[in-house]
């Protein structure tokens, strides 16, 4: 009887809509969470697999030594190495191609590679107007990763103690 | 002579057209303003910014919407009955327009100082559903004929309780115009005596303009967009224009029979220096902006508890506060002859 005539009350002078109301003045007032996109960013983690880059070493050689290790782990067989000897006998690539289109950015390619030459930097603002602009060959990997040195430099960095 | 009459009713006719522009114009403006209003109300209340790109905080996205809109095709289902179809929306914007002209604005601000106004304003808000079916059946589409009959229902049920609701009003000003209404309250604004009925009123308004949490004839969870999926372009807009013209009016309504029109607060001075129009627009701003609220709250009512809510709950309860209103007035002497 009781617990009747307490929700007949509530009913009657719409305590809980009141509530609810007051509840959303509340958030009315609050600061807002939006980030103004393009002009805003919001933190990423040094772990972020963006787009991909080759780098080099401080004297300016390039790092990959043609392992094929990246090519035999992707999953999504996007990448496709061709390599011979030098002039001076070291073993580089003539070929580096990445598949954009076929990447799922599961960064097992920067996982196996043993000189930290492929790696996925913290750019995810690589969107192209064309289909074939998407595939990356070496001349595009490379110049990604001049480009990006710093910032990964800094995230591989940041990483290492938990590696 | 004869040349002297015609002069005179061409300039009647040009006054009041230019009436008509002096309230038309604003209140398009103010209805752009609205779905502005509400983008950034609902934005604000989910913890967004809302529009903030086109013009200083995004103050011209409205018009970038209409010109979108103005600029792409009308497209009119090969199914659809093609006049019913194309006179929906414009009915509806019509009926949301014409009821502004007995609407005051100010002391003696009215286009049409009728004696019957509240009469006039009820029976057009009543027409409104005429648009929605009208959509709804030459559509010739399921989901555009279900919405169609999901608001008539809704709008027939509500209308009772508004009309139980005005009567009260009545009862206690003894005039059907609606300045009248407004100086009848000099003293005591009426949702203080009737605050209960104050309530019904603007929960029935929602109801009756289709916003949420009664907004089933456009559920877009069950019904795609309900009476109006088949509107594409100008004839969509010009619904979307007759159902924010119809929220502003039932807001200017609200704040006639139940917040002192362009009535100050308190009539002393700071606050009669302010014209009456400005008291009237905030009053309205006030009551739009509970509806976005509210909007941005309440989940939307299943159609079986929206028609218990109208003819089990509201249809008793504004009846028996009609009868208990006019007992106290009877009983008193209060009773305005």
């Amino acid at each position: 009887m009781a617990g009747n005539l307490n929700q007949g009350a509530k009913a009657l002078l719409l305590s809980e809509l009141v509530s609810g109301m007051a509840l959303t003045l509340k958030y009315f007032f609050k600061p807002k969470v939006t980030l103004n996109y393009p002009y805003e960013k919001g933190p990423i983690s040094p772990r972020f697999r963006g787009e991909h880059a080759l780098r080099r070493y401080a004297s300016g050689e390039e790092r990959c030594i043609a392992c094929k290790l990246c090519e035999a782990v992707c999953p999504a067989q996007a990448i496709t190495i061709e390599a011979e000897p030098r002039a001076d006998g070291s073993r580089r690539t003539t070929r580096y191609d990445i598949d954009m289109t076929k990447c799922i950015y599961c960064g097992f390619c920067q996982e196996a590679c043993p000189v930290d030459a492929i790696v996925e930097g913290p750019n995810f603002e690589f969107s192209t107007e064309t289909r074939e602009e998407l595939m990356y060959n070496k001349d595009k990997l490379l110049s990604n990763g001049d480009r990006w040195e710093t910032e990964i430099a800094h995230s591989l960095a940041a990483d290492a103690p938990y590696r | 002579m004869v040349e002297s009459t015609y002069l005179s009713m061409a300039l009647t006719g040009a006054l009041i057209l230019g009436q008509i522009l002096l309230v038309t114009i604003p209140l398009l403006l103010a209805v752009a303003m609205l779905t502005y209003a509400e983008r950034k109300v609902i934005g604000a209340i989910q913890l967004r910014k809302g529009p903030n790109v086109v013009g200083p905080f995004g103050l011209f996205q409205p018009f970038a919407d209409a010109l979108k809109l103005l600029t792409k095709e009308t497209i009119v289902p090969t199914g659809a009955n093609r006049i019913v179809f194309m006179m929906a929306p414009m009915l509806t914007l019509l009926l949301s327009l014409v009821a502004w002209a007995v609407i005051p604005f100010d002391a003696g601000w009215v286009i049409a100082d009728i004696n019957v106004g509240i009469l006039y304003l009820f029976a057009i808000s009543s027409l409104g559903v005429y648009g929605i079916i009208m959509a709804g059946w030459a559509s010739n589409s399921k989901y555009a004929f279900l919405g169609a009959m999901r608001s008539a229902a809704q709008m027939v049920s509500y209308e009772v309780s508004i009309g139980f609701v005005i009567i009260t009003v009545l009862l206690c000003v003894g005039s059907l115009n609606l300045s009248d209404i407004v100086n009848a309250q000099k003293n005591m604004w009426f949702f203080i005596p009737l605050f209960p009925m104050f309530v019904i009123f603007f929960v029935s308004a929602l109801a009756e303009t289709n916003r949420s949490p009664f907004d089933l004839p456009e559920g877009e969870s069950e019904i795609v967009a309900g009476y109006f999926v088949e509107y594409s372009s100008m004839s969509f807009a010009m619904f979307f224009l007759g159902e924010y013209a119809a929220m502003i009016l039932m807001s200017g309504m609200t704040a006639i029979l139940f917040l002192g029109g362009w009535l100050p607060p308190f009539d002393i001075v700071p606050f009669n220096w302010i014209p009456g129009i400005v008291w009237f627009a905030l009053k309205t701003a006030l009551c739009l902006f509970v509806f976005l609220w509210v909007r941005a709250t309440m989940p939307r009512y299943r159609y079986d508890q929206l028609m218990r809510l109208g003819w089990k709950i509201f249809l008793p309860f504004s009846l028996f506060w009609v009868v208990a209103t006019a007992g106290v007035l009877m009983a008193t002497g209060w009773i305005p002859r």
